[in-house]
């Protein structure tokens, strides 16, 4: 057992190894790099630079040298210094913007996973014990619903309903005036009153989802013979439900929360775009637009690891849960 | 017993698997409901040049930001027919925006098979008719959906915008079918290291969250490449990171039914590996495969749209639901016109359709269920 997740665990780092590479290739794509963005912008204000200059920006900038140098540089100083590089746009250390903005990412994303498991599990289950009553049809058109309104939609539409019906101001983190004030209970519950409209956001797509999988998963373990016998044997439902057929259902939930991670960070860029949230997503996408190599490649980077942490913690609570793959 | 319910249930026990599954299926309602629906929606999508009422690419300045109209059947009292009124035109003194108010003096009856601005159908030959459309002047127009900034019908741009994103649904699950099958059966069956590649190489593709990932590809295309080429190359991206479900899918199955009784029997029977997975393991899994294909559709058109929309996908003058979608990015268009929503409507009715077709689907395949 232990074996195997040591095993797991070292699977998982020529995983990070390739994405970084990956993630400087990404950076790498686009056409020109950031000195070409920066000439161009200096041209729509009118003023210029000559090549010469350029070729010194360039040099400054360590970006004449080969790529694979390049990488080395970038990933080693990563790696060993914790050194994300310098953001060529905001002329400040990567890692300064960074990390804010990751761990508010992640905490939106936490909360709205909990969010997620906390409704579908208990729903999944309950609809699938009454299949076909009108609590399973209420939950399955709304769990539809939930699944076929994108995220970005949902905001929008929540922002819209916010301002034409309840003149509250949807988006953002705090109230206007409230984010450089102290921290104090009233800016603690401005900030509550907002945050909830992007965990909700982000948890009813992923909810939806997952109460699909647990009603299908139920059913299908509610028909199997064990239950029969279970039943026979003269035990409650509640305890029949709960005790076996859940736990099998379940499985499936644990080999997911390593993609709900991913799903939950990209709905997470695209919602703070449209909310105007100060999470990773409206810095992520100004960087990439700006041709801001190292800010964008370190956001790449941080998400994606974060998300192999979470497909490795899936794959070890898999095989606690399940033996048939530890020794299959 | 009567005769009739003799035959019937002697037909039940010769019935083919596919017409028992037919049977199944026609039960659920909603399921065959969503098929109709989406048999609809591709047909509409299929003949958008003939039921769209306008070009969607043609402007007209007078007619910015048109309220959906009303299609009436009395007026003054009397039935005439579905009719709209023509509007008026306002202009705010202090924000120069046009206000419109329907004018009850001009009735438009609507005409079935107008014809009005022509077009190539299919590219094969031209004409100018249309489902539907009014007589009038060149400044009378008919806007069921409300038009957009720049005085284009909406409805004609949902018709045609359908067409580039359901196709982009059916093309990417396809693309992603092939891929995801594949590697999902042969990691399952041979195990071992060649799993653990793949199993690798799927969890690489997954751990890249998309958006970031597509932000990063977009900010690559140049604008000047081909549409059509964007859009093959956008729905190509798509499936390579939507085939990883479905092979864990289908893996996963592979792993849990491999030491069955069922597969057992079947090479202790003599069976050839090839047989066997074909005749005996495959079809044990074909209800979740079809659900995760029917439920993969939906996600290829929300990655479709969710980056049209952020204006990293396809980008006008291509239509898509997405790209109309973007006229309503942010609150100031919403709250001026919230019937640039409307293509958000056309998708999650699209979404909803496929999920409920995908569920009717599982049920009706699962042989489990009684």
């Amino acid at each position: 057992m232990l074996w195997f997740i040591v095993k797991r665990i070292l699977w998982s780092v020529p995983t990070m190894v390739l994405i970084s590479i990956a993630t400087f290739i990404i950076i790498q794509l686009p056409p020109g790099d950031y000195v070409t963005a920066y000439i161009a912008e200096l041209e729509e204000t009118g003023e210029s630079i000559t090549a010469v200059e350029a070729a010194e920006l360039r040099k400054s900038f360590g970006l004449d040298r080969p790529l694979v140098v390049q990488y080395w540089d970038w990933i080693s100083r990563i790696v060993l210094r914790g050194d994300f590089g310098l953001s060529l746009d905001w002329k400040l250390p990567v890692s300064d913007l960074l990390w804010d903005r990751i761990a508010l990412t992640l905490m939106i994303s936490t909360l709205s996973l909990l969010l997620t498991w906390a409704i579908a599990i208990p729903i999944g289950v309950y609809a699938a014990t009454r299949q076909y009553s009108v609590f399973d049809y209420v939950f399955t058109v709304l769990g539809f619903l939930g699944r076929g309104i994108p995220d970005f939609l949902l905001a929008l539409v929540l922002m819209w309903l916010g301002f034409a019906y309840f003149n509250f101001h949807v988006g953002g983190l705090y109230s206007p005036g409230m984010a450089e004030a102290p921290w104090s209970l009233a800016k603690f519950l401005d900030l509550l009153g907002h945050l909830w409209v992007p965990v909700v956001v982000l948890a009813t797509g992923g909810a939806a989802g997952l109460l699909r999988v647990m009603r299908a998963n139920m059913l299908e373990e509610l028909g199997k013979p064990y239950v029969e016998t279970a039943y026979a044997q003269g035990m409650g439902e509640r305890e029949v439900v709960w005790r076996y057929p859940v736990r099998v259902a379940l499985n499936p939930f644990f080999s997911t929360v390593g993609w709900a991670l991913p799903a939950l960070i990209s709905g997470d860029v695209i919602t703070a775009v449209v909310l105007n949230l100060p999470t990773t997503g409206p810095l992520l996408l100004r960087a990439l637009l700006n041709q801001d190599m190292y800010m964008a490649g370190g956001f790449i980077l941080i998400l994606s690891i974060f998300t192999i942490i979470g497909t490795l913690l899936s794959d070890i609570l898999l095989t606690l849960t399940d033996p048939r793959i530890r020794y299959a | 017993m009567t005769d009739v319910t003799q035959a019937e249930s002697r037909s039940i026990d010769t019935a083919k698997p596919l017409t028992l599954m037919w049977w199944r299926f026609k039960k659920h309602k909603l399921a065959l409901f969503s098929l109709y629906l989406i048999g609809f929606l591709y047909f509409v999508a299929a003949f958008a040049e003939f039921l769209a009422p306008y070009d969607p690419f043609k402007t007209s300045k007078l007619h910015a930001y048109v309220p959906p109209m009303q299609v009436r059947l009395f007026h003054d009292g009397d039935f005439i027919g579905p009719f709209v009124y023509g509007l008026d035109r306002k202009r705010d003194a202090e924000t120069a925006r046009l206000s419109f108010s329907e004018n009850t003096d001009k009735v438009f009856p609507i005409k079935l098979f107008h014809r009005g601005d022509s077009y190539h159908f299919w590219g094969l030959w031209e004409t100018d008719l249309h489902l539907f459309g009014i007589e009038g002047g060149r400044r009378d127009r008919i806007y069921l959906l409300g038009s957009d900034s720049l005085g284009r019908d909406l409805l004609s741009r949902l018709t045609y915008g359908g067409r580039v994103t359901l196709s982009v649904g059916l093309i990417g699950v396809f693309f992603s079918f092939v891929i995801g099958i594949t590697l999902g059966s042969v990691a399952g069956l041979i195990g071992g290291r060649v799993d653990a590649a793949i199993q690798r190489l799927a969890e690489f593709v997954r751990s890249i969250p998309t958006i970031p990932l597509w932000l990063g590809l977009a900010a690559a295309l140049p604008i000047h490449w081909d549409p059509i080429f964007v859009y093959l190359l956008i729905t190509l991206i798509l499936a390579l990171i939507g085939w990883t479900n479905l092979a864990r899918v289908v893996r996963g199955h592979f792993m849990t039914i491999r030491n069955q009784d069922f597969v057992l029997a079947a090479q202790l029977s003599g069976a050839k590996p090839r047989r066997v997975v074909t005749r005996h393991m495959l079809p044990s899994m074909t209800s979740y495969v079809i659900a995760a294909v029917t439920l993969a559709i939906p996600e290829m058109i929300l990655g479709e749209t969710s980056l049209s929309f952020l204006g990293l996908g396809l980008r006008p003058p291509v239509i898509s639901w997405g790209v109309l979608l973007q006229d309503a990015q942010n609150l100031r268009s919403i709250a001026l016109a919230p019937w640039l929503l409307a293509p958000g409507g056309a998708i999650v009715v699209t979404i909803l359709a496929f999920n409920f077709l995908g569920d009717g689907l599982r049920d009706a395949a699962d042989p489990y269920q009684s």
